[in-house]
């Protein structure tokens, strides 16, 4: 074969890697998001829901569970464990509530993002119902309990004996009118 | 056929396809010589940008509190010269040796795909016209880093990080054509005889960095897409409000980033495999070896980027993982430079430009592999990073590593390109200076970072006043005297005496049997390779 065609398929190859390349740093992104889910990498709380089996209280030992709340950037609100810190048997199901407060006169819509730390121990909380991920609508001035009960898998491992549960809340009433402006384009769309 | 009917034959033709005349030979040629020199040229400009940004930046630091210029611009200035230096001097700059000596070492008459060549070239100084020109819009040029983290780069960016997205894109394409060019011309073009081992180490180093920058220039195009959509079209990739993560970002970068090291140091081993042959007047002591070594260099890179990635938070597994790994490359690394020192064994050295710059790079490139090794220790990376310790570290393998092969290179080659006999003078003193003055600048960074000096920024703590005084007037010293190499480059294409075919006696290679200067046209006839049948 001759040169000239030798190198138009071999740049056709390296045109094919470097398509093929860039498609992987955006694979990068499930990729990571399923590491993290089965490693608990960046501490993000993947188990939620009722437990599949009945669960069995280890009494022997306490786990302290510590609530924290931080707010991003600029966001107003009033955000609030009701009791910072729980100790709970493994096993035990255990209730407690954030208090949020929109102390502004517009009405705001606001999501809290959970992170546990030490990252190893996310893995081992289970929520069963929780307001996170949930977008939270606050009226002007109004107050909201946000119930959430969770339990401590009874396998957690012994050196975890302490376990910090942080919500970030963030603003997001822009990015949501800007999603219900888009809705509601596309629903006038629908109409024609 | 000899080399001397090559010269012959092309010395009476050698009107009939000379270079074009006027401007129009820079704008449209696809001769490989002259886009290796248009980016050697580029890479000389903004080496001399990315210095003058690094000197605003070591006079703000000669002493604690702010005298010359805002914290804001302070960290334009720390981006724009990593970005710069990275980007703009030192990747062209062996982009450029790879089109002035690849075609010539492996008997190839061009590059495979000259047409293209030009297009790599001439996209860099739109690319960089655009991110320099940031520096007068409104919010100022990027500010958040060479290594641009999100959110940093996004949600709190200046407006200009849109222009910064696409300069990165350019550039990213051009070296990705460049790489392309480059492989194909050494698989495709290689002249009858020249085997893969029988290839210079330069060649080699050139074809599996190439290989790295097809494999990681497209990530990094990934990344600073992911930006772009993030920062306006409403994803959160790396936003955590939207449930993305900002941890991702660093993993995509590094991902990138840490074989963007290799990318910046492999061509600078096969350069330095070049020249201490040459003037040890010894074989290279283990050529397979080298070639083993860079290939397993370039493949554990891949495997190593969370070392930069320490303190975030990352499971115990991880941190040892990328830890041992990190630390194996020592091994390969070690071969080198147990190679380059056992070439020199027993040799008969002298000690001309080109030799000091090698020896300089094979005696403080250790030195920045050696602190390397310090921080890929896990547990103690926790102290050192975000210091100063890593601006010594990655100084210490960049400038005295990388810039000075590059350094090197063009003392070791400039004769075949001018024709004229090097300037021996001047070389050493532009030498001794930037030897002295980079060891000042440089070596007083190990000290403060591990007394606890924070990199990127603009005032410090008293008690490291001394160091950073000192680092500075060392920067000073190093940044002049890189006038010193401007004038005798210039000179030596000026006026010099005559230099030789083989302008260095111990010098081996086909670059080295035509004449200096070499023709604008060399191999269209492919030479006869030793020991080929
Ligand atoms: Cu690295």
């Amino acid at each position: 074969m001759s040169v000239a065609a030798d190198t138009k398929k071999l740049v056709a190859r390296l045109v094919l890697g470097t398509v093929l390349m860039f498609g992987f740093g955006f694979a990068m992104v499930p990729i990571y998001n399923v590491f993290c889910e089965i490693t608990g990498l960046n501490g993000k709380i993947t188990r939620t829901g009722e437990s599949e089996q009945p669960l069995v209280v280890n009494q022997d030992r306490t786990v302290k569970v510590r609530f924290i709340s931080v707010f991003n950037e600029e966001m107003p609100w009033e955000f609030e464990p009701m009791q910072k810190v729980y100790q709970v048997n493994p096993g035990q199901m255990q209730q407690t509530a954030f208090v949020a407060t929109n102390p502004t006169a517009n009405n705001m819509v606001a999501q809290a993002i959970p992170s546990v730390s030490p990252s190893e121990a996310a893995q081992y909380l289970q929520k069963v119902n929780c307001f996170c991920f949930d977008r939270q609508p606050l009226d002007a001035g109004a107050t909201a309990e946000m119930p959430m009960v969770f339990f401590i898998d009874p396998e957690i491992p012994e050196h975890l004996d302490s376990i910090t549960l942080s919500y970030t809340l963030f603003d997001i009433t822009d990015q949501q009118q800007v999603a219900e402006a888009k809705n509601d384009n596309n629903d006038k769309r629908s109409t024609l | 056929m000899s080399t001397a009917d090559i010269t012959a034959e092309h010395h009476d033709d050698h009107h009939d396809h000379g270079p074009a005349k006027g401007l129009s030979r820079w704008f449209f040629t696809t001769n490989h010589k002259d886009i290796g020199s248009m980016y050697l040229w580029f890479s000389l400009a903004m080496f001399l940008v990315g210095g003058s940004m690094a000197l605003v930046i070591r006079a703000e630091l000669f002493q604690p509190g702010l005298q010359l210029v805002e914290p804001g611009f302070f960290n334009q200035m720390t981006t724009m010269h990593g970005l710069i230096m990275v980007f703009g001097a030192v990747m062209p700059a062996f982009v450029g040796l790879a089109n002035w000596m690849v075609p010539m070492m492996i008997g190839a008459p061009d590059m495979a795909l000259p047409r293209m060549n030009n297009w790599s070239f001439w996209i860099l100084p739109f690319a960089f016209g655009m991110l320099l020109l940031t520096l007068f819009m409104d919010g100022g040029a990027p500010n958040f880093g060479w290594t641009f983290y999100a959110p940093l780069s996004t949600t709190y960016a200046p407006d200009s990080v849109t222009f910064f997205i696409f300069a990165v894109h350019m550039m990213g394409v051009s070296s990705i054509m460049g790489a392309i060019n480059i492989v194909a011309t050494i698989l495709n073009m290689r002249a009858p005889g020249m085997t893969l081992m029988k290839m210079p180490l330069f060649v080699w180093t050139w074809l599996i960095t190439a290989y790295l920058l097809i494999a990681v220039m497209p990530v990094l195009a990934g990344v600073v897409t992911m930006m772009l959509m993030d920062i306006h079209f409403g994803t959160s990739f790396f936003d955590a409000a939207g449930g993305g993560d900002p941890v991702l970002f660093q993993h995509v970068f590094w991902f990138f980033g840490h074989p963007e090291v290799y990318i910046m140091i492999l061509p600078a081993f096969g350069i330095v495999s070049a020249i201490i042959p040459t003037f040890a007047r010894k074989q290279l002591f283990g050529y397979a070896s080298m070639v083993y070594a860079t290939a397993s260099i370039a493949f554990l890179s891949f495997i190593v980027w969370a070392h930069h990635m320490f303190t975030v938070g990352m499971p115990l597994a991880g941190e040892l993982f990328f830890m041992f790994a990190t630390m194996l490359i020592a091994v390969p690394t070690g071969v080198k430079v147990f190679n380059w020192i056992a070439t020199m064994w027993r040799g008969s050295m002298t000690f001309e430009t080109p030799m000091l710059f090698a020896l300089a790079f094979v005696i403080l490139f250790t030195i920045g592999g050696l602190s390397g090794l310090m921080l890929a220790i896990a547990p103690a990376d926790f102290q050192y990073h975000d210091t100063y310790f890593v601006v010594a570290h990655f100084h210490y393998v960049l400038v005295p590593g990388a810039i000075f092969s590059i350094m090197a290179a063009v003392y070791y080659w400039l004769p075949k390109w001018t024709g004229h006999q090097l300037n021996e003078g001047a070389g050493k003193f532009h030498f001794w200076m930037s030897f002295i003055g980079v060891n000042i600048t440089f070596f007083p960074m190990h000290f403060i970072g591990l007394a606890g000096m924070p990199r990127r920024i603009p005032d410090y703590a008293l008690q490291f006043a001394d160091f950073n005084a000192i680092a500075s007037v060392g920067a000073f010293i190093f940044g002049l005297s890189q006038l010193i190499f401007v004038w005798n480059v210039i000179q030596n294409i000026r006026s010099g005496k005559k230099a030789e075919a083989k302008c260095w006696e111990g010098a081996e290679g086909l670059e080295w049997s035509v004449p200096s200067p070499a023709p604008y046209h060399t191999f269209t006839t492919p030479p006869q390779i030793e020991g080929a049948k």
